[in-house]
């Protein structure tokens, strides 16, 4: 199993969701995130006065998926997600020890 | 030469016409004639005090309020309602008997008319003779109360309740009325023949030198240059300008004291050299930083209402529209370049009444011409360069003058009342820390 972090635009999300939806992902958390990669934010420029905004808003996308999957869902991810612009954002694939689904206490790929 | 040598010769010319028109009628009972009350110049002066006030509030209230942090925005505009309030009441107790009562040596208006004793419904012969004597001093009130709410954009955010009253109060008899005096009252730079139609000088160069001094002696905001310190509501300060805008017409085309056409010059003039100051500011962000922002559209419009003021009675609307950009111009790069004086001018008091007051006087001493306005006089672009020296000396008069008075003045009310906030109340903001109250929930 393996645990895949998508830090991706969030104008994207829907986006994501629906193809990861169709290749047969059943669930997913999303969680609003701040940072900055070699985008390095924005500028504000007010009376020339400029100010760098170096956190960048962000959604993260995590799915927990069966080794079988992996490629599938990074390939949709990258997809789906690329505008081709700096700021696309980066997925992260780690390694997961274990799942448990709580209702029925069912563990492994099962759980996925 | 403002008021007082241009409503005689407004005078002058109403009782040539009159004698003309009603020959064989003797001088004296003309001159009773001419003070007669006209009701159209009356309501004009009255409708143009309360533009005025819409200036300040809620226009220069909300303007400068969108652009301080969202904790700050109660405090912030709660010092224009406020010195309206105490300046208001000083006014009529004491400050307009200082600034207009009868002069004592071209240096300030005795206590003749304290608490409005014999101000009434009476035309005066050099205030306005078309209009009650309580509308000028009415139509004046607003100039004071708005003259000490500018200079609060300076010391935003960091200055202590008690010492801001204490402060604006003090200023608006020791600063403002005497120079007020020296312009309009009939005192000595009227004398010389200085050219000031709304207040280039008495509102905008001293609110200016001011700002500056207040700017220095207070010291930055905590965290200045390093912290995030973006406006926290720009379209409040839209709304602000518009209203600022609106009210400046009254400001200027008032300041005519009569509903006539040098009331009109005075605000097609305003007018064009706000448009141009705003567009002249946008194209020159544009060409500079890559983007025209809508703050900088605000600023340059105010730059050119600010700069035209003390010309806006005396020219046209070409000298107005080369007065507009070159207070887009200038202002623009004055607050761009700010940051390396190192003083932290929280809304850029000096960039903008500052530099665009300097500037519009010294346009004034260029462009005035008595083709627009008899009761002015010619510039030096009209053959006078005398006017440009006597508009230079009254820059640099008003200027120091208001900026060591400051100086004096934020001393002794430090000893009173400490100024500045302590640190952790900066940190809470004024909201919170002086009114108990927060802006938004």
């Amino acid at each position: 199993m393996k645990l895949i972090e998508a830090i991706i635009k969030p104008f994207k999300l829907d986006e994501v969701k629906d193809a990861l939806l169709e290749i047969g992902i059943q669930g997913m958390t999303v969680t609003e995130v701040k940072g900055f990669g070699r985008q390095k934010g924005h500028k504000e420029t007010y009376r020339g006065q400029e100010y760098t905004i170096e956190f960048v808003p962000k959604v993260k996308v995590e799915v927990a998926v069966p080794d079988s999957q992996v490629q599938r869902v990074l390939d949709t991810i990258t997809r789906t997600a690329k505008t081709g612009s700096i700021g696309d954002g980066k997925i992260f694939v780690r390694d997961l020890g274990m799942a448990v689904r709580i209702r029925t206490g069912e563990t492994g790929d099962t759980a996925l | 030469m403002t008021m007082s040598t241009r409503f005689a010769v407004v005078l002058g010319a109403g009782l040539g016409v009159l004698c003309a028109s009603l020959s064989g009628v003797p001088e004296a009972s003309a001159q009773a004639t001419a003070l007669k009350i006209d009701s159209g110049d009356t309501a004009w002066v009255l409708m143009s005090s309360a533009l005025v006030l819409v200036m300040l509030v809620p226009g220069l209230a909300l303007f400068y309020g969108g652009l301080v942090r969202s904790k700050n925005v109660l405090g912030t505009i709660m010092q224009s309602f406020i010195i309206l309030s105490v300046v208001s009441l000083l006014w009529i107790l004491i400050g307009y008997s200082l600034a207009f009562g009868p002069d004592k040596g071209g240096v300030i208006g005795g206590l003749d008319w304290v608490g409005l004793n014999g101000v009434g419904g009476e035309p005066h012969p050099t205030y306005g003779p078309t209009i009650p004597h309580q509308a000028f001093m009415f139509f004046q009130m607003m100039f004071a109360a708005i003259t000490p709410a500018l200079i609060a954009g300076a010391f935003a955010e960091r200055k202590r309740f008690s010492a801001m009253v204490l402060f604006s109060a003090l200023w608006s008899l020791l600063v403002y009325a005497p120079l007020a005096h020296w312009l309009w009252g009939g005192g000595w730079l009227a004398k010389m023949g200085a050219l000031d139609f709304a207040g280039g000088a008495v509102v905008h160069i001293s609110s200016g030198a001011a700002a500056l001094v207040c700017a220095l002696v207070l010291g930055k905001r905590r965290g200045y240059g390093t912290d995030y310190m973006a406006p926290h509501n720009l379209p409040m300060t839209l709304l602000g300008t518009g209203l600022l805008w609106f009210g400046w017409f009254g400001f200027n085309g008032g300041s005519a004291l009569g509903a006539n056409g040098v009331a009109i010059s005075a605000m097609v003039a305003t007018h064009t050299a706000a448009s141009m100051g705003a567009l002249v500011w946008c194209i020159a962000e544009w060409t500079h930083r890559g983007k025209p922002t809508v703050l900088g559209v605000a600023s340059g419009a105010v730059a050119g209402l600010a700069t035209v003021t003390p010309a806006s009675g005396f020219i046209g609307p070409f000298a107005a529209l080369l007065i507009g950009a070159a207070a887009g111009l200038a202002c623009y790069f004055a607050i761009v370049w700010k940051g390396r004086f190192g003083y932290d001018d929280s809304l850029d008091v000096v960039g903008i009444h500052g530099v665009g007051g300097v500037l519009g006087i010294l346009a004034t001493g260029l462009f005035a011409s008595k083709a627009i306005n008899p009761a002015g006089a010619d510039g030096l672009l009209h053959g006078n360069p005398a006017l440009f020296g006597v508009q230079l000396l009254t820059a640099i008069v008003v200027a120091v003058f208001s900026a060591v008075v400051t100086f004096l003045l934020l001393k002794l009310v430090d000893g009173m009342t400490k100024l500045r906030i302590e640190p952790e109340e900066e940190a809470t903001g004024l909201d919170l820390s002086q009114h108990n109250e927060r802006a938004y929930s």
